[in-house]
């Protein structure tokens, strides 16, 4: 197998022009969603891939980790978040890559006839390495979506005044996403300054929405619920689901003196009757 | 042991800490680990990885998915190198912290899975490494 591409970078220097033609040729066909991408900033894309594709299979040989590649790295980096950004698919954005192989191996064949131990070598380096190459895309794209998810989660919490009041005296505070950001702490800073301002005696954190509890979560709800007692507020916290449960007696925290409740309703429940509001017989 | 799939997540932030749960999480479905199974790995990777960042100036988790018929099993490394822990068996005991949280990480994490070792030694760094099996 070649260590070294030894054809390749001639090729592409003798070829790039009729190399590039046929590459966008190659993706404007197999497109689904034409129009997705501007004929232009195709283009561009493609251009600067080769001529970086030039300079690191010349200086950096076939290993994509070298340093000699980190341009060509930045680019499909580039090409794969704005990509992602315009709702292409992972392998959508992979093709980017894959589509220039055929292109590239016509050539080859064309260059190479006379050599065929040589076509073969330069023909398996050059698909290894574009495997690689279009398997980082997808890569990237999965980073910059789960950022994407992160960074919605904490917005999410950002721009929601979650605290609602659901009776005269009772507040609740539907909890979602992850708990152990900083931006929790100022929801329930939140909560507190509305029982102050509501004069509230009791506040339900209700925390359904909340996919792990582990002992920062615990802290910080034990630490909120000792706040709203020094204003004169009980909490009630509502929604801990079995799995929840069972995770929160392995890791031996000690609700203590908290009043927990299944859900929502039931929570609501015993605030009306903590405030002696008479209630509808019921279930 | 046969590993199947590897694969690291960086842990240099709070946000990553969240990229670590949603990773395991992720893996543990794959292998059709149990709702609460799934739950109690996630919360024992979240004590470490947080542990990771906050003791031991970040980090890196290294994920292993384990296959070894009839069972399967992921496997999770913390490793830091951070100031390292100079005395384990103190430091996994309830309630013990130096950093005023609530002390109950470690020996909780232990308690959520199946294997569970620390190794470490002051100013090398910190590995655990714990292992839930389906
Ligand atoms: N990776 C680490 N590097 C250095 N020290 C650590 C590390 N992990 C844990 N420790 C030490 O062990 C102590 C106990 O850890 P543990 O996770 O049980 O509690 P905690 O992190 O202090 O609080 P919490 O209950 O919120 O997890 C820590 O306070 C810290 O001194
Ligand atoms: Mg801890």
């Amino acid at each position: 197998m070649a260590v070294n591409l030894i054809h390749l970078p001639r090729i592409l220097e003798r070829h790039g022009e009729a190399l590039l033609a046929d590459w966008i040729r190659e993706q404007l066909q197999s497109r689904s969603r034409t129009g997705a991408i501007k004929e232009g900033e195709l283009r561009e894309q493609c251009a600067e891939f080769l001529r970086l594709f030039r300079e690191a299979t010349t200086k950096g040989g076939v290993d994509m980790t070298r340093p000699e590649y980190g341009p060509l790295r930045e680019l499909l980096a580039n090409v794969s978040a704005s990509r992602g950004a315009q709702g292409f698919s992972p392998s959508e954005t992979a093709k980017f890559v894959f589509s220039f192989k055929r292109p590239l191996f016509m050539r080859l064949r064309e260059e190479l006839m006379r050599d065929p131990v040589a076509l073969a070598d330069e023909t398996w380096a050059a698909t290894e390495l574009l495997d690689e190459l279009g398997l980082y895309t997808t890569e990237v794209y999965q980073k910059a979506r789960e950022a994407v998810i992160v960074r919605q989660q904490e917005e999410m919490l950002e721009l929601s005044t979650p605290v609602v009041k659901l009776w005269d005296g009772i507040l609740a505070l539907p909890m979602i996403g992850t708990l152990d950001s900083n931006r929790t702490q100022v929801v329930m800073e939140t909560l507190l300054e509305k029982i102050v301002e509501t004069g509230s005696e009791v506040a339900i954190i209700d925390i359904t929405g909340v996919p792990t509890v582990d002992t920062l979560v615990a802290q910080h709800l034990m630490k909120t619920v000792a706040a709203a007692r020094l204003m004169g507020a009980e909490c009630i916290i509502s929604g801990i689901r079995p799995a929840i449960a069972q995770t929160i007696v392995h890791l031996a925290i000690d609700l203590g003196t908290v009043v927990t409740k299944a859900n929502l309703a039931d929570a609501f429940k015993a605030a009306l009757d903590k405030l002696g509001v008479a209630q509808l017989p019921g279930r | 042991m046969p590993v199947v799939k590897e694969e690291t997540v960086a842990i240099g932030s709070d946000a990553d800490v969240v990229l670590v749960r949603q990773r395991v999480r992720r893996r543990a479905q794959e292998l059709r680990f149990s709702l609460v199974d799934q739950t109690k790995l996630v919360t024992a990777a979240s004590e470490l990885a947080r542990n990771a960042l906050e003791h031991g100036r970040g980090g890196e988790m290294l994920l292993q998915v384990l296959e070894e018929p009839p069972r399967s099993g992921l496997r999770l490394v913390f490793v830091d190198r951070g100031p390292g822990i100079s005395n384990v068996e103190l430091a996994m005991k309830d309630g013990y912290t130096t950093g005023g949280g609530l002390g109950l990480g470690l020996g909780g994490a232990k308690r959520l899975v199946n294997e569970f070792a620390v190794e470490s030694a002051p100013g090398a760094g910190t590995r655990v490494t714990v292992t839930k099996w389906h």
